[in-house]
């Protein structure tokens, strides 16, 4: 009886232990990563990077500010597509959320969520591109947007769904239609965590590649042009790491702190965001 | 509160991105061949310096790529080392010129630590290598051709491209021939079904690639090996010359060429006739179409081709390519003329 | 009154078509666009290995096999891995912890795919080329072990998608070990058990949730493309050996769309598109439909979802 209860205890230790090891065998890889992007981008990182243009290949001493500027540009393309798209739509889910086509549209968004980006990128070229005879930042920044509807969508949805029914009942005992009752008193209730949603949206595109190598193509020289193919962030850190010159690993290393830096401090602000939400929630 | 601040903000960068700065340049883009890239980006530098108005805006993906997105038109000229075939020009919505700009050489790239001593190849030589018949760098076949290398028996990884490329046609087309199993068994393409290896993309890809990998074994264009400080060897030519890439070697490989042009430019020089001919060389050409729509930007590359013709061409030998001959030259300014500027 | 209410409805209901008709449009689009090889090819387009351009020949079967490969190896190393995050955060980690913990593996997920594959390339594919290296060669007679020591590979493929997995499948897995009774454990340690046995209790009661997140990281490791294009090696061969060069439907995408020269090429790759976004439509619909039966079958909730986006991703 009692070796069975050393058996079982020991049993329990080894699970907790492994399960307290995956925790750091999840969190190496992610110290890693951090410390090499901030060790070799660091060194990298200087005022010319943001300042100049590429150089010629071999020539030392280019930047990626049209890069960063591109990944700006870009991203604003497919935040002003999805934005209005996204919310909207999730006003709708959230209102009619038991109709059949609400859960049509549901599907619909957790689908496009898990379309692999390259898949999304050829779709783009194929109706923004190919027709039009151009590359461009525009149709760059439909494929962005395109990725972000779906995340917007049910982030807006699900948050419009916590907020109390008294407010929304409230305002229709007070005579307001229901477009009314979303749009000035449901909506703006959960704007803070539709924000939320929405720079999280933005942080995930901000690193995608794969939908930009056939839509907004790159650019060697700085533009702001929507019709015309624009550099990026992700897409030069990309072609200068499979490049063979050191200078342009260099580059990489920077650029990629940068979209790291980006990102992260997006995820971050996303998140002390949900917990004010969480703790204001709670309060209730 | 914070929506309409984010939409002004939208609105506001919009306006910027659709503005006034883009009325007066002129952007043309381009795409294809990773070979000439170095020289190109040099061009396209130099030239917007000159002409502050005119971005020419080169994307190296590759001379399939090239080739493709011109027949697409979603670029306005093409670049290539592999001139376009029969059919490839057929399927070209209007007639594609081929305009050749430099003379550069394919070397065969390789790393194997310890040895320093450049080594030898033969055509046939390297045909069997990137078939996979020969499999170690110890292996006579290899031996035979380099007497006193101390080679070790590294198993030998042979790097190529994963794109379609224009310098890969070169190579092909040199091993075509002079080994009829490799003529026959894979053929001459800008992407092939490889027998063998790993595929990096571009010239670039595959000079990282071998610089990377102990052991391996590549192709690509003279100035990645030089920059990236990657050993190449030397090719036997037809006369039997074991001869090392150089502006001059690749130049007398155009010479007999240059004689005897094709009106279309489309003419392979790899293992040319002559002392002193590096064997791996070949012209890279421009692709422009006839009668392009954008008449603005028509003119714009018909100037800018002109400047690449005399005054680019002394950018080439610090990079490693050859200058056109002279009586090259002149041919393709006279067809030049042919490109409908209005 | 009605009237306007109709417009409400009509005009947000337009709005959420948009998601409807994306999705059906690329379903549509990439089906118009690959039929000239869809015709040409049919079903031996699935069987052949043979990827050659200058013939014509087209098989995807390599890039299935990598795909399948790779995704399968990510799983492996990262559904232990998972699965024991979201148990420590969700039941053993000590409350201070937990929200940095969450914090800390949403981090995993947030870092842009490029840099995974930059971090691939300089660092984890010289690392494994060394542990190629160091190989005894009595193991390199093992199949899955053979071939010459590139450090590109499906070995680097697998780790690297097992590293972009991990945060998904744990956050999906921790909210569905959330939506189980606390009244399962609290049973199991009223009868005597150890940590261990009851959590074991709340795994089988969430072991379809559980699946389902699982297969929803299988899902992401499946269209990862820039990743793996970047440390993959871009062959397109079938081979078991974890250290052989391979390709990925989504990598070979990648590489040979802007340059396909011919239509049946491009409508070739295309197809591989399609069935790429069929085989992800297939898993997401399946992952989500085990996770929603899941938690529909537990007992509702009585806290609101606090990170409804973890549940999107």
């Amino acid at each position: 009886m009692m070796q069975r209860d050393t058996w079982r205890k020991l049993l329990s230790s080894l699970f907790v232990g492994f399960c307290a090891m995956s925790v750091l065998v999840a969190l190496l890889p992610l110290a890693f990563i951090l410390f090499f992007v901030v060790k070799e981008g660091i060194q990298a990182l200087d005022l010319a990077f943001f300042v100049h243009m590429p150089t010629p290949v071999g020539e030392v001493g280019g930047g990626m500010a049209n890069a960063i500027v591109g990944t700006l540009i870009l991203t604003s393309l497919g935040s002003l597509m999805a934005i209005p798209i996204g919310i909207v739509s999730g006003v709708y889910m959230s209102e009619y959320a038991g109709t059949r086509y609400a859960a049509a549209v549901r599907f619909a968004a957790d689908t496009l969520n898990g379309v692999p980006s390259i898949v999304i990128g050829v779709f783009v070229y194929g109706f923004a591109v190919l027709p039009f005879k151009q590359f461009s930042a525009l149709a760059g920044g439909v494929a962005l947007g395109i990725m972000m509807i779906p995340i917007i969508a049910r982030t807006t949805e699900e948050l419009l769904l916590l907020v109390p029914s008294t407010m929304r009942e409230g305002a229709l005992a007070l005579g307001a239609t229901k477009a009314r009752a979303v749009f000035t008193v449901v909506l703006p209730a959960a704007l803070p965590g539709i924000m939320t949603g929405v720079i999280l949206a933005l942080a995930r595109i901000a690193g995608e590649t794969a939908p930009l190598l056939f839509t907004s193509l790159n650019n060697r020289f700085f533009t702001t042009r929507l019709d015309q193919p624009i550099a990026s962030l992700t897409v030069q850190v990309f072609t200068y790491a499979i490049s063979p010159y050191a200078d342009w690993h260099r580059q990489a290393w920077a650029g990629a702190l940068v979209l790291v830096g980006l990102v992260l401090t997006c995820s971050l602000a996303a998140r002390l965001a949900t917990r004010r939400l969480e703790r204001l929630h709670a309060g209730r | 509160m914070s929506v309409r601040k984010l939409l002004a903000v939208i609105a506001g960068v919009t306006t910027l991105a659709t503005g006034v700065t883009a009325q007066q340049t002129l952007q043309i883009n381009g795409a294809g061949a990773t070979f000439p890239n170095p020289i190109y980006s040099k061009w396209f530098s130099e030239y917007n310096k000159l002409h502050p108005n005119v971005q020419i805006n080169y994307q190296s993906l590759g001379s399939g790529a090239g080739i493709r997105q011109l027949t697409n038109q979603t670029v306005f000229f093409g670049a290539t080392d592999g001139p376009m075939t029969a059919d490839q020009l057929l399927a070209a919505p209007g007639k594609v010129l081929h305009f050749p700009t430099v003379l550069g050489a394919v070397v065969p790239v390789y790393n194997i630590p310890g040895v320093t001593t450049p080594l030898k190849f033969t055509g046939a030589l390297l045909a069997d290598i990137f078939l996979g018949k020969v499999t170690k760098w110890n292996d006579p076949a290899i031996t035979k051709v380099n007497p006193g290398v101390n080679l070790p028996g590294t198993d030998i990884t042979v790097a190529h491209r994963s794109d379609g490329s224009g310098t890969t046609y070169i190579f092909m087309d040199f091993l075509a021939k002079l080994s009829p199993e490799w003529k026959q068994k894979v053929g001459v393409a800008t992407a092939v079904n490889w027998p063998t290896g790993v595929g990096g993309k571009g010239n670039e890809g595959v000079s990282g690639l071998v610089s990377q990998t102990p052991g391996s074994i590549g192709y690509v264009e003279l100035i990645y090996a030089l920059q990236n400080k990657v050993s190449y060897g030397s090719v036997q030519n037809m006369a039997g010359e074991f001869v090392t890439a150089s502006v001059e070697a690749v130049s007398l490989a155009a010479a007999e060429a240059a004689k005897s042009m094709p009106a279309d430019f489309r003419v392979s020089i790899t293992n040319a006739p002559g002392k002193g001919v590096y064997p791996i060389s070949s012209f890279t050409w421009l692709l422009l179409y006839e009668n392009p729509k954008d008449k603005a930007q028509a003119k714009a590359m018909v100037d800018f081709v002109k400047w690449a013709l005399s005054e680019g061409q002394k950018f080439a030998p610090d990079l490693g390519y050859a200058p056109l001959p002279e009586s090259v030259v002149k041919l393709e300014i006279a067809a030049l003329s042919k490109i409908k500027v209005s | 009154m009605r009237g306007r209410d109709l417009g409400f409805r009509l005009g947000t209901g337009a709005f959420a078509l948009v998601l409807i008709v994306i999705v059906v449009a690329i379903g549509v689009e990439l089906t118009r666009q690959s039929m000239l090889s869809i015709q040409k090819f049919g079903l031996t387009f699935w069987q052949t290995t043979t990827w050659d351009p200058v013939a014509g020949d087209f098989g995807a079967l390599p890039f299935i096999w990598g795909t399948l490969y790779s995704s399968v190896l990510a799983l492996l190393l990262a559904a232990p891995v998972s699965l024991g995050i979201a148990v420590f955060i969700s039941e053993l980690c000590p409350a201070a912890f937990k929200q940095p913990l969450i914090f800390l593996t949403e981090l995993l997920a947030a870092i842009p795919s490029i840099v995974y594959g930059l971090w691939g390339i300089f660092v984890l594919v010289p690392a494994v080329r060394q542990l190629q290296v160091l190989t005894p060669d009595w193991l390199r007679q093992v199949p899955l072990f053979s071939g010459p020591p590139l450090g590109v590979g499906m070995l680097s493929a697998g780790l690297i998608l097992a590293v972009m997995v991990i945060p998904f499948t744990s956050s999906v897995a921790r909210e569905v070990l959330r939506s189980v009774p606390v009244s399962q454990r609290e049973g199991a340690y009223a009868l005597g058990a150890t940590r261990f046995e009851a959590i074991r209790a709340a795994l089988f009661y969430a072991r379809t949730g559980i699946i389902g997140a699982i297969m929803l990281g299988f899902g992401r490791a499946l269209g990862e493309t820039m990743a793996v294009t970047m440390v993959i090696g871009n062959t397109p061969r079938i081979s078991t050996s974890l250290y052989a060069p391979q390709y990925t439907m989504a990598a070979v995408l990648a590489n040979e769309f802007t340059e396909a020269d011919t239509e049946l090429y491009t409508h070739a790759l295309i197809e591989i598109g399609l069935v790429l976004f069929i085989i992800t439509l297939i898993i997401n619909v399946l992952s989500r439909m085990l996770i929603w039966s899941m938690a529909r079958s537990a007992k509702p909730r009585t806290q609101p979802a606090a990170r409804p986006a973890a549940a999107v991703a």
